[in-house]
């Protein structure tokens, strides 16, 4: 319980490109084959596939409804999927709970569900993985280090720009951009492996969202992957290095900005155009 | 006690902080318990000379003692969202349980005591396991187990009221004391409780959960929070409450009776709102119960000194009650921009 968010280490968790023995090409970093998730009568995911690659920023697009935020609840365990494989650095995993993806070093924004209102920023920074004082006030009392969470929260809130007059009073007392600024700070500080954001800029400015993919860039650059899902296409080609087209539950194709105009994704996305 | 004094001073004061620029009291806040219970205390210093004698307070104290532990328990699963109906019955039974095993059996005082908490303890896990793995409404799952509790007190007791108990079953009863004013072990043993709850609601990773898990139950589980495991604890936790509540129960009365406690669900509910709890959970202080608690001790004592007709003192707490959860509810319609 008493880790440090990843970021402060200052560890470069750059993967190593290992090679796929099969197919020659790099090993993804996260795998997933045959994904099915069933919501009563609804197919959210119908045999979906899914790779990301080290260091890439892979985009994720789709109608409403088309699965994106089935598939990443599928990948980091907040949902079991019915069929379906998953692979994270070649070996087989199944995660039964977030907490399991998270301990893998998988930090999630999920959609609308990111924080809890009614607690202070740091509470949230380090919910689930609270600090603890040192010595017997720690151990025997479990006493949070409350000072200590604080000022690491201060300085990660900080470093992305996010303008906070306090950091003390109730989440739910921030602006919407604020409180998503909180969200994605709080995985890009506990991320070591692979970040996945589900629409982190739907609510914010145009000002918040430029912070929001220079913070996407940062991460690259620490050598992590990161899941981008978004709806904003001007966004997706700035920044993704590949785009994965999601269409009813199912990858449609994956493409790469430099090779496609922003018309050919929308014909693949709605099924005018088939690859 | 030094954590204890300073956590609520601090966190109403943060909260002050978090208040002035926004002029709204924040749901779960605990100003306006305080400035109720300070303003109830000034009117009956005016209205009383006795009132405000250490001797006068400590009955308060002594008073709501009970009332005051089970709602100790009843915080704790209101801050889940939810509430116990059940916590005055389970009391009630722990009570008898004791009593009769002590009495009846002739097992070791302490013995008897350690199974009644045990008891109370096991109704409060069969509330968590009915609320989590079956996914009932706190509501009706712990209204169906006030029946039980209440037909089971009735049934095991014959109901006879259980006289002649060990004196260690009653010693929470006996007094000390402080300064000039006799003051009772049981009602030390209840504020103990209300600061160690305290420490472990504002001060713990745990507390932190309780929390998360009344607050947004879903963005909890995604955080890796074990919700049902949380919540499963809560409720024991709080059933163990009740237990020592039914100790604190028989050293008042000094028998065991089967008729005790049956308003104490709505009495304890009743403490936990004034408190400033929000019933939506996820919002509160457990100091702010201990508020609650005194501000309804404090009126019935303060009418009674007057003189006024004890049906006043009820009316006077429905009607704070429903100012309670109105200020609950507008505050907490207006942090959901
Ligand atoms: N918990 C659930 N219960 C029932 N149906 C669900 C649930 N979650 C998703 N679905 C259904 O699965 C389908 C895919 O939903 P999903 O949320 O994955 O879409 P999405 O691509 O993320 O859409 P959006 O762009 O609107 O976020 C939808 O038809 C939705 O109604
Ligand atoms: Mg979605």
């Amino acid at each position: 319980m008493n880790q440090k968010p990843a970021a402060d280490e200052k560890q470069s968790a750059t993967q190593e490109a290992g090679t796929n023995e099969e197919t020659g090409l790099v090993q993804p970093v996260m795998k997933a084959r045959g994904l099915v998730q069933r919501y009563g009568p609804v197919t959210a995911l119908d045999g979906c596939d899914f790779d990301l690659l080290p260091g890439e920023v892979l985009a994720v697009i789709g109608d409403n409804g088309a699965g994106k935020s089935s598939l990443i609840k599928a990948l980091t365990g907040a949902a079991r999927p019915d069929e379906g494989q998953i692979w994270l650095d070649g070996k087989e995993v199944h995660f039964k709970s977030p907490l399991d993806a998270r301990r893998q070093g998988i930090e999630t924004v999920y959609q609308n569900l990111a924080v809890a209102p009614a607690l202070d920023i740091a509470s949230n920074l380090y919910l689930g993985r609270e600090k603890r004082r040192k010595g017997v006030l720690g151990t025997v009392f479990r006493m949070l280090d409350k000072p200590a969470m604080k000022t690491a929260s201060a300085r990660h809130m900080a470093e992305l720009n996010i303008g906070l007059q306090s950091m003390g009073g109730a989440v739910e007392n921030l602006s919407g951009g604020q409180r998503q600024g909180v969200a994605v700070a709080r995985a890009a500080a506990w991320a070591s492996h692979v970040v996945i954001m589900d629409e982190p800029t739907a609510a914010l400015g145009v000002k918040e969202s430029a912070q929001v993919l220079e913070l996407i860039g940062k991460v690259r650059e620490r050598g992590l992957p990161v899941v981008l899902i978004s709806h904003n296409m001007p966004h997706v080609f700035e920044i993704a290095d590949r785009i994965h087209i999601q269409r009813l539950g199912r990858r449609a194709g994956v493409v790469k900005p430099s090779d496609h105009t922003m018309s050919d994704v929308v014909a693949i996305m709605t099924g005018a155009v088939q690859i | 006690m030094s954590t204890v004094t300073s956590s609520p001073a601090s966190s109403v004061a943060s909260r002050l902080r978090a208040v002035s620029p926004r002029l709204a009291i924040p749901a779960g806040s605990t100003i306006g318990p305080i400035v109720a219970f300070l303003l109830a205390c000034a009117f009956f210093t005016t209205q009383s000379s006795q009132f405000l004698s250490g001797g006068n307070l400590a009955l308060v104290i002594q008073q709501v003692m009970v009332v005051g532990t089970l709602a100790i328990g009843q915080t704790l699963i209101i801050l889940t969202a939810g509430i116990d109906l059940s916590c005055g019955a389970i009391m009630a039974f722990g009570g008898i349980v004791m009593a009769k095993l002590a009495v009846d059996t002739g097992m070791p005082p302490l013995l008897a005591i350690a199974a009644g908490i045990t008891v109370c303890a096991s109704f409060g896990l069969i509330n968590g396991l009915l609320v989590t793995r079956v996914s009932l409404p706190p509501f009706i799952v712990t209204l169906g187990m006030l029946n039980v509790a209440f037909a089971l007190t009735h049934i095991y007791s014959d109901e006879q009221t259980i006289s002649g108990l060990p004196s260690e079953l009653t010693a929470l009863g006996n007094t000390f004391p402080l300064g000039r004013t006799d003051v009772t072990y049981g009602s030390v043993l209840m504020l103990v409780l209300f600061a160690v709850f305290a420490y472990i609601l504002g001060q713990t990773a745990w507390g932190k959960h309780v929390y998360a898990v009344g607050n947004a139950p879903e963005a909890a589980r995604l955080t890796g929070i074990p919700v049902r495991r949380r919540l499963l604890a809560v409720y024991t936790i709080a059933g163990a409450v009740y237990g020592i509540a039914a100790l604190l129960l028989i050293a008042r009365t000094g028998v065991g009776d089967p008729k005790a406690g049956q308003t104490d669900n709505l009495d304890s509910i009743t403490a936990v709102v004034l408190g400033g709890t929000s019933l939506f959970g996820g919002r509160g202080l457990v100091i702010g119960t201990l508020i609650g608690a005194l501000l309804v001790g404090v009126i019935r004592n303060g009418l009674q000194l007057m003189g006024v007709p004890s049906i006043y003192q009820i009316l006077i707490t429905g009607i704070l009650v429903i100012l309670a959860v109105t200020v609950d509810q507008l505050s907490r319609k207006r942090s959901q921009r």
